[in-house]
């Protein structure tokens, strides 16, 4: 029951937080919340070091690898687009 | 330690919602993106710790662990340092489609391991993880496919097509609903898993130009997949974290539909026209006038005001650099040059900015919808290179597709010039009136190569 509670609050203030968004920042937010999923990496690691059998050990890696590709590629990413952003608000017009 | 790591999941989950805060406004939006990935670094590394102090983890465990990191971690590095900025909403929809198939992953070992003895609860979670998390991962495969143009971009439909969707959606529901009561097995969970990995095919396969949309839904899915294993695993910082994303993809996704004026339904459902029609025959419209780039060139040379109104064939030329230079050729003779940039312009809601940032136009230049409205019937002439919908004077009538959608007032310039290559429809699929004005001149181009064109001419024309 608490997981849900908690679950719904995290929905609510996902709501909130991000509904005033000007759309110039749509496309860095979506690939920033894209990296923030990326947080089942913990879950992924959390997971494999219970894993005891073949199948377990190769389901924890693709899990653990595809985790690690999301959360690395996304904030990369993001980071990239983002260094745009400050370069184009420095121009001094 | 325990409370230690529970500390850190809070503070990690604290991060993230005050980064997702700081990138509403381009000042912060940088600080936003990196106290989002502190927190992140600092959840991962706790758990490291505690695996380490833990003591039960073997060998093989560990090995697994660092391989899996680097691989994964090494090959989203590569693509997201080497991807052109284009290319963007592939990418993420790789990433998108990578994170979906980790939280399945992380049901599925479960599921695996404990077996039917699991509690109904989590069992639920976890079946809502597999079908949701398979979904996503087939799904944004197939989006970055069709973006990138390995898979065909045009709507794919076949006679009974809704019919596989409906039933795959069935099949997969009813596997994962014998997968909760703890009958099924392995057997059962191979099931829910395939049935839908098949759905996102099906329900991807008849999205064309919507595929933007398509593709921030499928990222609101991967949050709630994350979030249900979370649930799953009894893990607090996967279900803010899966939440939080789950929220704020369905809002992107509902702003992004509300601007294509689609409803959210008729996007799953899919099968509408595309951008990215083939040539249609030009004389088929007799009233449209044709103009070339000499011509072109002249009226932009001469102008006082002009209003570039970038879109989707922008976008999908990768004509950012070109633009800059026509623009930047017209500032030198002394034309007052802005953009105006329709909300869902580009292949994302945003993308557009990013594509012209990169390009290096100045950011005082972009001006959004509300802004540059009242600033068309003072402009001279406004340049539209590949947009199509955001620009259709019919969409200030009821009753045809585009009604009542928010619409660029390019009709109020003084005259228009349309780069475009065909008189192909857009999203909407309907004649745009504003091809047919007087006012208007075509020219039939490739974004890229037109626009290069048109510089030259204005090169000759002043040089």
């Amino acid at each position: 029951m608490t997981d849900i509670t908690i679950f719904v609050l995290g929905l609510l203030v996902g709501y909130e937080v991000i509904s005033k968004v000007p759309a110039t920042l749509h496309t860095p937010l979506m690939s920033a919340a894209n990296a923030i999923h990326g947080i089942v990496l913990v879950g992924a690691a959390l997971i494999v070091v219970t894993a005891d059998t073949p199948v377990g050990y190769v389901v924890g890696f693709v899990a653990i690898a595809l985790a690690a590709m999301n959360v690395v590629g996304g904030y990369a990413v993001t980071q990239r687009m983002l260094a745009m952003f400050r370069d184009r608000a420095r121009e001094p017009r | 330690m325990d409370t230690v790591l529970r500390l850190v999941y809070l503070g990690a989950a604290a991060c993230f919602v005050i980064g997702l805060h700081l990138m509403n406004r381009p000042p912060t939006a940088r600080r936003g993106s990196t106290i989002s990935a502190a927190g992140m670094a600092a959840a991962v590394a706790a758990t490291v710790v505690v695996l380490v102090r833990s003591g039960t983890v073997t060998g093989t465990g560990w090995a697994v662990l660092a391989a899996g990191v680097s691989v994964g971690g090494t090959a989203g590095w590569y693509l997201a340092r080497t991807v052109a900025m284009t290319a963007v909403p592939q990418a993420v929809s790789l990433f998108n489609a990578a994170g979906g198939g980790a939280a399945a992953l992380v049901a599925v070992h479960d599921l695996l391991r404990v077996g039917d003895a699991m509690a109904v609860g989590p069992a639920a979670a976890g079946a809502l993880d597999v079908v949701i998390g398979a979904v996503t991962f087939s799904g944004s495969l197939i989006a970055a496919g069709k973006l990138q143009g390995v898979v065909a971009s045009r709507p794919v439909v076949f006679p009974g097509s809704r019919l596989v969707n409906a039933l795959l959606a069935a099949v997969a529901v009813g596997a994962g609903a014998v997968l909760v009561t703890g009958n099924g097995g392995t057997v059962a969970l191979v099931v829910t898993a395939l049935a839908a990995l098949g759905f996102g095919v099906s329900m991807v396969m008849p999205g064309g130009a919507d595929m933007p949309v398509v593709i921030s839904l499928l990222n609101a899915l991967t949050g709630t997949a994350v979030a249900m294993a979370g649930i799953v695993i009894g893990n607090t910082v996967l279900i803010i974290a899966g939440a939080l994303v789950g929220a704020s993809g369905g809002i992107l996704t509902k702003l992004m539909a509300d601007a294509m004026n689609r409803s959210l339904w008729s996007v799953v459902a899919g099968g509408f026209g595309t951008g990215d029609e083939p040539p249609a025959a030009v004389a088929a419209d007799a009233r449209v006038r044709a103009v070339s780039a000499d011509d072109a060139a002249i009226q932009l040379a001469y102008a006082s005001r002009v209003i570039i109104v970038p879109g989707y064939g922008l976008a999908a030329a990768q004509a950012q650099h070109e633009v800059r230079e026509l623009a930047d050729l017209l500032e030198s003779r002394g034309v007052d040059v802005c953009y105006a940039i329709h909300p869902v312009a580009g292949r994302l809601p945003g993308h557009m900015n990013v594509l012209l940032a990169e390009a290096n136009v100045p950011y005082h230049e972009l001006k959004e919808m509300d802004e540059v409205n009242p600033e068309f019937a003072r402009a001279d002439v406004a340049l539209v290179i590949g947009a199509n919908d955001v620009i259709n004077p019919a969409a200030r009538r009821p009753g045809n597709p585009v009604s009542g959608m928010p619409i660029l007032d390019v009709d109020h310039a003084h005259s228009v010039i349309v780069i475009k290559r065909s008189m192909g429809h857009g999203y909407a699929g309907i004649d745009n009136e504003l091809y047919s004005d007087p006012k208007t001149g075509m020219y039939f181009a490739d974004a890229k190569r037109g626009l290069a064109e048109l510089a030259a001419a204005v090169k000759v024309l002043v040089g």
